[in-house]
Parts: structure tokens; C-alpha cells; sequence
């Protein structure tokens, strides 16, 4: 376990591991998302309800619950590295904020082109797209503090702290907005997430374009990561040859 | 008391030290040596706690630094480049907090340290009225009623005048004669009647390795 | 404990020698909620409609906007750092500092509130559950606010960068915080929500210290 542990801690096992794992979670990537969408927008049948509208939801729901499990992944993430002061961690939590906040503003512009021909406007204040439109906020600030310090090192430790403050948060925004919207009857009782009741044919898509989703999330965050990886081991040896031998092979990173 | 294993820091990709052990005793004096940008600041900050960038080992007493914390404030000493007083307070009214932060009790000290700092007949004054000078002696007023062993001090003479220097001279050997330690950064001319060992960072710099 | 009330003396000792960071953000609270009647119209029943919103939106950013003199003077004279040094439970001093501030910004803000709500007329039953609100709410406020300012006291322009990091916390406590005011005046039984509220302030009491704390040596550290 704490073998495993150190290894995961480890930048270079990391890229070396990514390295090896990223073409199979891209094929599994395309086949899923692609499988999922042709199928969930040409065949499934329309929703008695909302007409065509729905469809929209095989992206909607998936996007907004990434984001809102992309913020987790990054308090966890910062939790690690400042208990146990694993870099590591920092560069995947670093890696998650951008990363979530486009999933969270994909999960808004789906709701709001969702809400044009279902509520007639593309805003209203729905208890959901006003907690994702907070969850966007609680991003954007994380990568704020971020980039106003000069100093990486101080920067990742304060982000750190603001993402643990945050995530303690998370849940009380949540109730707090649900409890307000119950307070104010202001959303209709059209909800892009009210699927339990749908027949197979129309959730089984749905889990194909949801896991498709998230192996891209996997994808941008790994992406990201190694990126960050070779910038901050740049002096090290074996990122002096991996870059040395993608030079004389005159071609990208593989 | 303080022991230094394998130090290193870097800033900005360059190396400011490594491979840094000393260990400081009781009744020792150390001045950390070293031209402007060297680092001399740096690493009595990362001594006293304040900053942890840095790797290798620093143990108090044995113990490691972070874990003794609470022992470690209580023994120590910092003088740092800010002087670490509210102008808007008076010099007693520094102080009685900068006491009651170090869980000392006893105010009747602050006068009589006041006093022997130069200071009498200052201790109502408002900070801000003070001149630099003073405000400086107010600092190194801290440094008595702290009851600490090891003093790490930063550029302690700045701002001070001519027989300012030669108190506070008297006031470190004296220190280290009963006991105490010093560790120290200056670009004054030390003239101590006591043995003063060394740090030089310029010899511990370096490029990070490509 | 000593370090408390030594920490609490010279924490208002200093509040009342530079009376201006008390009173700017009291001056901005007032200012501000005389806008609103400006900019909507002085009909009394949308004004008292819009009463509860408006005064927790206030008070909200008149504690933001209080949160600069909070740890600025310290980080700049080091005496943060002095601070950081004590061998004296932290968490005790930082409470007590985080507690001064709210005495002299939050309070102040709690008392005037009532006031400014009746010029927007809100309605009698309102005032008691809207005191009783920013009683408890706004010193979850300043808890939060003092994290946020402790990430940032470091960064030369962070004025901004503040109200980025800590508003989207302070949505909870506006929902709940107006919510009770709204409740009341639907003759809703609000015990439930103050409680709510109180469990809020508990919750920030035992944490947020110690983020300050964390944040506080990050800053020292630059």
C-alpha cells in the first residue's frame, strides 16, 4: 500500500505510467463517446415531455457531475500534498482547476441552450444551474489565487488552502441554494435531471456519452499533468532525455 | 541546541546553499557571512521556522524542528528586518503584548529593559513619534524580555548610532558568555570580546545542476 | 487565558487610535444602502420587499471591504511574523484577533442595521429575525473573510482578488440570512434557521482559524 503510495508520488513513474496507459483511455474514449452520442442523438426516440430537447442532457448532466467530482478530486488532491507534502499532488490539482471550470461552464451553456426552447430564456434561477454557476466561481478563484503569486511554491501551498476551505463549502452552497430555490418557487418543474423514470433505451446512452466524458476529463487531466510534470523536472536527467530524444526524432511528446 | 544537517535551498535556479551542517552550542556565537542576495536572510528565516522551502535536516535539541515547535518558539529568538511594531501603540504597549504572546507574565521587566535600552521617559510615547533609531531599540528591547536562549538576529545594528552598536556588542557577548547563543547576519564590524565562528554562503552557492 | 486578553487590548487599542478603518466601512454600508432607494424607486412596498436583500448584500461587502485592516498593519510591520513565532496556542490568538475585528466591523454593522431597514421599510416583524441573522451570520463573515485575507495580505494588489476568493463562500450565509427575514414575515417558525446559522458559526469557529493559520505562514513565507 505504501509502496504503491510512493510510487504514485513519484513525477516520473507517473509520466512513464501515463505515458503507457494514454492510447488505450483514448481508443476507450472514442468508442464510448462515439457509440454513446450517434445512439443517444440519431436513434434514441424523443422524450414525451421535451420533444428533442432532451438530448442535450447527454452532455448537461455528465459535464456538471464532472465538475462538481473534478472539485473533490482537487481537494483531495491538495489535502495530500499539504499533509504529506507530495508534489505530485499539487501538479494534479493544478491540472484539475482549468480543467473543471470548462466542464463547468459546459454544463452551464448546455443548460442555458436547453432552457431557450424549454423555459423560453436562457437564465432563470434554477437551484442547479445556480450551484454550478457558483461552482464556475469557486474555479475561477482557485486559479485566481493561483496566478497572482509569483512564487510557485507558495502559490500551490495557498491554493492549496483555499481549495480545503472551499470544499467544506461545496456541500453548504449546495443545500443553501436548494433551500433557497424552495423558498422562492421561482424554477418550473422541468429538470434536465429528472431521468430516473426514462426507459433503458434512452439512459443506456446516457452511461455510454457519461463514462466517454469522463475518460476525456481523464485524458485533459493527464494531459495537463505531464505537461506540468516536464516544466517542473525540466532539470532533471530523464526529462533532459525524453526531451533530447523527441528532438532528434523531430516530432512531439509522445 | 541547534544542529544543521545537509541544508540546502534554492531560489530562482540558483542554489543558494547546500550541503550546510553546523551545529550551534550553548555559549556560542555564529555570523553567517555572505555578499548581498546570498541568502543570509533566507536561511534564518528557514532556521527560525518562517520559511520551508528548503530540504535536509534541522532538529532542536534532537528533535526535528516542525515537531518541537512550541519548544522551539519558547527558546528562540527572532529579529527580523521589520521591526515588528505597531506604530499607532506605545513602547509599553508593544511590548506587554510581545510578553503575553511569549506567555511571560511578568510587565514589571518592560520598564527596567526600557530604561536600559536608552528609552526612559519613552515608554507612553506612540510609536510612530519615535524616531527610527528608537524604534530599533524598541525591537531589540524584545530580545531581553524573551528569555531566549538562542537570539538569531538580522542585521541587528541597522539604524542604530554609534554608542547603540557598542551596547548591543556588549549586550550579545554578554549573552553568550552566560550561556545563550547567537546566531547573526551584519555588515557591521563586529567588535566582540568573544569568539565568533563562521558561516560563509558565498562558498556554498552554486548553479542548479543542468 | 493572558495571550486572549492581551491579544483583544491590543487589538482594540489600535482599532480606536486609527478610527477610520472602523468607520469607512460603516460609512460604505450606509452610503450604500441609501443608493438603493435611488436607483429603484422610493415605493415603500417594493422597497420593503427588497429590504432584507439589500441590507445582508451590504453588510456582506461592508465585511469584505473591512477585511484589509484586519492582518495589513501586521504583515507589513512583521509583527506577523513575531506572531507566528510565539510559542502561545495560535489558534487562541488568532481567534482573538478575528474576534476584535468583528467587535469593532461587525458589530457596529448589526446595530446600524435596523435603522437603515426601517428607512426601506421593512416591516416590524422583520427586524428582530434580520438582527438576529447578521448577529450570527457576521461573524461567519469575518471568519471567512480573515481566511481570504490571510491567503492574500502578501500579494501587492489584492484588493480584488479578495472579493473573487471569499464572496462565493459568503452565498450560504446570504441565502439563510435573508431566508430568515423572508421566513418571519410568512410567519414561518425561523428557530430552525437560526439554528442552522449557529451550527454555520461553530462550524467556521473550529476551522477557520486554523486555515488562517495555514494561510498566515504561506504569506509570511514570501
Amino acid at each position: 500500500m505504501w509502496q504503491w503510495f510512493f510510487k504514485l508520488s513519484s513525477p516520473k513513474w507517473f509520466y512513464t505510467i501515463s505515458g503507457q496507459l494514454m492510447p488505450w483511455l483514448a481508443t476507450l474514449t472514442t468508442l464510448l463517446l462515439g457509440v454513446g452520442l450517434v445512439w443517444g442523438l440519431a436513434f434514441t426516440p424523443p422524450d414525451y415531455q421535451m420533444g428533442e430537447n432532451y438530448r442535450i442532457a447527454y452532455i448537461h448532466v455528465p459535464s456538471a457531475a464532472i465538475a462538481m467530482g473534478c472539485y473533490y478530486m482537487m481537494a483531495c488532491m491538495a489535502a495530500a500534498f499539504l499533509i504529506w507534502r507530495i508534489k505530485m499532488a499539487d501538479m494534479i490539482a493544478k491540472a484539475c482547476a482549468p480543467v473543471g471550470m470548462t466542464f463547468t461552464a459546459l454544463a452551464l451553456f448546455t443548460g442555458s441552450v436547453w432552457g431557450i426552447p424549454t423555459w423560453g430564456t436562457w437564465w432563470i434561477w434554477d437551484a442547479r444551474l445556480t450551484s454550478t454557476l457558483i461552482m464556475l466561481f469557486l474555479f475561477i478563484g482557485v486559479m485566481a489565487l493561483r496566478s497572482a503569486y509569483d512564487s510557485e511554491a507558495a502559490g500551490a501551498k495557498a491554493t492549496a488552502v483555499l481549495t480545503l476551505v472551499g470544499v467544506v463549502n461545496v456541500p453548504i452552497i449546495t443545500y443553501s441554494v436548494k433551500w433557497w430555490n424552495t423558498l422562492h418557487q421561482g424554477a418550473s418543474s422541468l429538470s434536465l435531471s429528472n431521468t430516473a423514470a426514462n426507459p433503458p433505451q434512452i439512459w443506456v446512452p446516457a452511461f455510454f456519452v457519461g463514462f466517454g466524458l469522463l475518460g476525456f476529463y481523464l485524458i485533459a487531466i493527464i494531459l495537463r499533468t505531464r505537461n506540468e510534470i516536464l516544466m517542473r523536472e525540466r532539470r532533471t536527467e530523464w526529462v533532459d532525455e525524453i526531451l533530447s530524444a523527441s528532438k532528434s526524432k523531430g516530432q512531439g511528446l509522445s | 541546541m541547534l544542529t544543521v544537517n545537509n541544508l540546502y535551498c534554492e531560489r530562482d535556479e540558483r542554489v543558494l546553499f547546500q550541503n550546510l551542517d553546523f551545529s550551534v552550542a550553548e555559549g556560542e556565537a555564529w555570523q553567517i557571512q555572505g555578499s548581498n542576495g546570498s541568502g543570509k536572510t533566507t536561511l534564518l528565516r528557514i532556521l527560525c521556522g518562517l520559511n520551508d522551502e528548503f530540504t535536509g535536516e534541522i532538529l532542536w535539541r534532537g528533535i526535528e524542528q516542525r515537531k518541537a515547535r512550541q519548544d522551539f518558539n519558547r527558546e528562540v529568538f527572532y529579529l527580523g528586518h521589520a521591526p515588528a511594531i505597531n506604530k499607532a501603540l506605545t513602547a509599553k504597549e508593544n511590548l506587554s503584548w510581545y510578553c503575553a504572546s511569549r506567555g511571560l507574565t511578568n510587565t514589571d521587566q518592560i520598564k527596567t529593559v526600557l530604561n536600559s535600552f536608552n528609552l526612559y521617559g519613552y515608554e507612553d510615547m506612540p510609536c510612530y513619534l519615535m524616531s527610527a533609531g528608537q524604534q530599533r531599540r524598541v525591537s531589540l528591547a524584545r530580545m531581553l524580555l524573551s528569555q531566549a536562549m538562542l537570539w538569531m538576529l538580522d542585521e541587528p545594528f541597522t539604524a542604530l548610532d554609534k554608542q547603540g552598536v557598542l551596547e548591543l556588542e556588549v549586550l550579545l557577548s554578554e549573552h553568550a558568555k552566560t550561556g545563550g547563543s547567537i546566531i547573526l547576519t551584519t555588515h557591521h564590524n563586529l567588535q566582540m570580546d568573544y569568539p565568533l565562528q563562521s558561516i560563509d554562503l558565498d562558498a556554498l552557492a552554486g548553479l542548479v545542476a543542468a | 487565558m493572558s495571550i486572549i486578553k492581551a491579544t483583544l487590548r491590543r487589538e482594540l487599542l489600535i482599532a480606536f487610535r486609527s478610527p477610520g478603518d472602523i468607520i469607512n466601512p460603516l460609512m460604505f454600508f450606509v452610503i450604500a444602502v441609501s443608493l438603493f432607494p435611488l436607483g429603484v424607486g422610493a415605493d415603500q412596498a417594493f422597497l420593503s420587499e427588497i429590504a432584507p436583500g439589500v441590507v445582508w448584500v451590504t453588510a456582506l461587502l461592508a465585511v469584505m471591504l473591512s477585511m484589509d485592516s484586519l492582518f495589513r498593519a501586521d504583515y507589513e510591520d512583521g509583527s506577523l511574523e513575531q506572531l507566528l513565532l510565539s510559542p502561545q496556542p495560535l489558534y487562541f490568538i488568532i481567534l482573538a484577533k478575528v474576534s476584535s475585528h468583528w467587535l469593532v466591523s461587525g458589530l457596529p454593522l448589526v446595530i446600524l442595521a435596523p435603522v437603515f431597514a426601517s428607512m426601506l421599510a421593512l416591516p416590524e416583524g422583520g427586524m428582530f429575525p434580520l438582527v438576529a441573522g447578521l448577529l450570527i451570520g457576521t461573524p461567519i463573515l469575518t471568519l471567512l473573510g480573515a481566511v481570504g485575507m490571510a491567503l492574500t495580505v502578501g500579494l501587492s494588489r489584492s484588493g480584488l482578488l479578495l472579493s473573487v476568493l471569499i464572496l462565493p463562500l459568503y452565498i450560504p450565509v446570504l441565502v439563510f440570512g435573508t431566508g430568515i427575514v423572508n421566513s418571519a414575515l410568512n410567519s414561518i417558525d425561523i428557530s430552525g434557521l437560526l439554528a442552522l446559522l449557529g451550527a454555520m458559526l461553530v462550524l467556521a469557529l473550529c476551522l477557520a482559524p486554523l486555515a488562517i493559520i495555514a494561510a498566515l505562514r504561506i504569506s509570511v513565507s514570501l
